[in-house]
């Protein structure tokens, strides 16, 4: 053990020699995988295009966990933009104050769909959010008692789904899409069956209702992905009957081998989740620190070329890869609020 | 139980051969069993093997040729410096407007109207965007090109090569699919001419991460992970040989020595994730060092080599017999010399195995990496260990996480190299093992 600590003191020293006096000159990033894709493609265009700038380096590892590094503190040795898949929270706000990151600016970058697609050589599939409760939930109100959810194949919930058992591949609980899921789905769909009120009846904590609603079923029908969207279509690929949530880019990219369901009887595409029609959407955003602008270079440039209609616009790389644009006046005003300097 | 009843049968039946039954024919029946228990074991694992390198290398052998699009280009001056003001000002030919050059080159071999807006863009979307800096790197590199024509390669766009290598299913509808039918109309065309080709994927081996799959390469996470291999054989090589030499040589034989010994066992054991959050707080959060270099991943893979290397040079050195110390020492020999001029060189072979295989170890592990901020990426080519890179294994997740269909081949191209490196130095630690390697 003294020879260990010997040794790692030894290479601490020699760190800290080497560690000296490090101007950074390469804008860091960190965060979502969501947004990923979306970084990737504006810090190597950005690199093309700004020859006297590095091109920016972007780690994934997940919203949580890019944030975090985000409020550890201010100076070159910390990240300066954490990508999001999600607003920032109240909690994750005040650990970046106190640890003296008193100045973030949040910047939009436009709307991103998740899709709920089958194997391509299915029949056509409508879903509403009602359905899907119906199939998903962990227990259902019937005949004024909470039982654990009956149902084992999709025309049990609604004779129009198709004879098959049910298996869906949600994304797991670490994930940014699997809040937008539960609220814009499950949460809708608990309203729209009476279920919440029902709960509500059965269950004295409003807070234990609410979680009643969104509470997906364990008994191996509803699976969790911890891995990402390749995973997910891997595992459809294995079982044709299984049902699977995937980001709309995600989807564009394997059409091929996907069939996309409507939801509430929209189809998911860019048009329709712009236009607010398409009901499972969310925002995606990225957040800067205040303090290094104009300290790292580049950091503003690359703000304000991700900003840029050539990058976010409807006719831009990013909309070719799945990210749906803001409309034109939100993107105006995103970009104008970044030059006003509004902090959180 | 079996038999035992038998046993007492036979002594029943027949007392006097009860004797001589000794169960050889039950001994010999195990003893095939057992074999074939051992072969069954074998086969599996081969089988698995097998499967393995199967699905690697039939996704992945695609991945090292890559269509390309060769295109009599006309560097015309009037898109490249219309202003000629190339001379005062040499930075204008870094923003030329360079896809103009691609578009009006594709218009002219595909015969389309220049006029049809969204037919044109269906041809230009065939070729990488990487085609801008290519010319313009074409253009910087030698300005005298302008106003010539020149037949440049331009990389084919990442689907378009999916498709000619046939891994998108053309027979879906077109809307669910990327390649549009026009573009399958005009890909035959360009075959036809020779302008579309296989050709052998250099850019895996050389360009750096990007968005775009028919431009991404392992170069970066190669240099990334020579740069980690560096440092490891730098600071574990003799920290481990000096540490194994020290504890099998000179310390004392007591309690602490038995400490150490175990805390190293232990050590070698560890998960590898741990020593990545070690490497996140002393080498990032307390000496502040820069993240994602490979520097910060070097040291730590070197705290994670360390104990293999220890664990294997004291076993090689244990394995030099006492003979060959008492003999140096009995001719006068110090300990420093009979150590050094002695046992060393012949326990060398033994340090040498370990020490590649550590190194091999060292070569394919991620989780360490995440925490330290080498998963991510990274398109420059870092010039120095203190710059940001990733390592080879990494470059592996993060193709094996893209939605484009060209980075599924590009992922089991990528193990295929990996791979390879890890039998060449396995290979590598076998010979020398087998050549230097000393046996009393």
């Amino acid at each position: 053990m003294k020879s260990l600590k010997l040794t790692v003191a030894a290479l601490v020293a020699s760190a800290a020699f080497a560690g000296v006096a490090i101007a950074r000159d390469q804008i860091q990033v960190a965060g979502s995988s969501t947004v990923l894709p979306y970084a990737k493609i504006v810090a190597e265009t950005f690199g093309e295009t700004f020859p006297d700038f590095k091109t920016p380096v972007v780690e994934s590892g997940g919203t949580g966990a890019g944030l975090k590094e985000f409020c550890k503190g201010v100076g070159p040795d910390t990240i300066d933009i954490a990508n999001a898949s999600r607003q920032i929270k109240d909690s994750e706000l005040e650990t970046c104050k106190a640890a003296g990151v008193t100045e973030v600016q949040e910047v939009k970058i436009g709307y991103d769909g998740i899709v709920f697609a089958t194997d391509s050589g299915n029949a056509d599939l409508k879903l509403v959010p009602k359905d899907l409760y119906l199939a998903l939930a962990a227990e259902l109100v019937i005949d004024g008692k909470l039982v654990a959810n009956p149902y084992k194949k999709w025309s049990e919930v609604n004779k129009d789904l198709p004879d098959v058992e049910i298996a869906a591949y949600i994304p797991g609980e670490k994930h940014g899409t699997r809040e937008v899921f539960d609220e814009k789905m499950l949460a809708h769909g608990c309203k729209d069956a009476g279920a919440d009120v029902a709960i509500k009846g059965l269950v004295a904590d409003e807070k234990e209702a609410a979680k009643k609603c969104i509470a997906v079923r364990k008994d191996g029908l509803a699976i969790d992905i911890d891995g990402d969207y390749t995973e997910t279509l891997a595992r459809i690929a294995s079982n044709k009957n299984g049902i699977g949530v995937f980001g709309l880019s995600f989807y564009e990219n394997n059409a091929d081998k996907l069939k996309v369901a409507t939801v509430s009887g929209v189809v998911p595409s860019g048009a329709t989740i712009a236009s607010g029609e398409y009901p499972v959407s969310r925002p995606l955003f990225f957040y800067v620190k205040k303090a290094h602008l104009g300290v790292i270079p580049g950091l503003k440039e690359y703000v304000e070329f991700f900003l840029d209609d050539q990058m976010v616009g409807p006719d831009s790389p990013l909309a070719a890869y799945g990210l749906v644009p803001a409309p034109d006046a939100e993107r105006e005003a995103d970009r104008k609020a970044f030059t006003d300097g509004n902090m959180l | 139980m079996t038999d035992m009843t038998s046993s007492v049968q036979s002594t029943f039946v027949r007392p006097a051969q009860a004797r001589r039954d000794i169960g050889i024919k039950r001994r010999y029946a195990a003893e095939r069993r057992f074999k074939a228990y051992g072969l069954t074991a074998i086969l599996i694992g081969l089988f698995f093997l097998f499967v393995l390198l199967w699905t690697v290398v039939s996704k992945g052998y695609t991945a090292f040729q890559q269509t390309a699009i060769t295109l009599p280009i006309e560097f015309s001056e009037k898109i490249i410096d219309p202003k000629n003001e190339r001379g005062a000002n040499p930075a204008k030919l870094m923003t030329a407007n360079y896809p103009l050059l691609v578009r009006d080159a594709l218009v002219k071999a595909l015969g389309i109207d220049p006029a049809n807006k969204p037919l044109v863009k269906q041809a230009t979307d065939m070729v990488s965007a990487s085609a801008r800096t290519q010319l313009r790197d074409l253009v910087v590199a030698n300005p005298a090109i302008i106003g010539t024509t020149a037949t440049v390669s331009l990389l084919a766009e990442g689907n378009i090569d999916s498709a000619n290598k046939g891994q998108i299913d053309l027979t879906v509808a077109e809307a669910n699919r990327k390649v549009k039918d026009q573009q399958i109309e005009w890909m035959k065309k360009l075959s036809e001419t020779g302008a579309m080709a296989k050709q052998f994927n250099t850019g895996l081996f050389t360009y750096g991460a990007s968005s775009r799959p028919e431009a991404s390469g392992i170069g970066v996470a190669a240099l990334g992970s020579l740069y980690m291999m560096l440092i490891v054989l730098v600071l574990a090589l003799p920290i481990g040989v000096a540490a194994s030499i020290y504890l099998e040589e000179f310390a004392p034989k007591n309690r602490l020595t038995d400490l150490i010994e175990v805390n190293i066992n232990n050590l070698a054991a560890v998960p590898s994730i741990v020593y990545g959050l070690l490497g996140l707080s002393i080498f990032i959060n307390f000496a502040g060092m820069p993240r994602s270099a490979a520097v910060v991943g070097g040291l730590v893979l070197t705290l994670m080599t360390l104990p293999t290397i220890i664990i294997a040079t004291r076993a090689a050195l244990k394995a030099v017999p006492p003979s060959i110390r008492s003999a140096a020492l009995g001719l006068g020999a110090s300990k420093m010399q009979t150590i050094f001029h002695h046992v060393l060189p012949l326990a060398m072979p033994g340090v040498l195995t370990g020490t590649i295989i550590g190194l091999a170890h060292a070569l394919g592990e991620t989780a360490p990496l995440l925490l330290i901020g080498m998963v991510a990426f990274v398109v420059d080519y870092p010039g120095s260990p203190m710059d940001p890179s990733t390592a080879l294994p990494v470059q592996i997740y993060m193709w094996a996480n893209e939605a484009e269909r060209a980075f599924v081949e590009r992922t089991s191209g990528a193990i295929m190299i990996l791979l390879i490196f890890l039998v060449v130095m396995n290979l590598g630690a076998i010979l020398l093992r087998r050549r230097f390697e000393r046996r009393w």
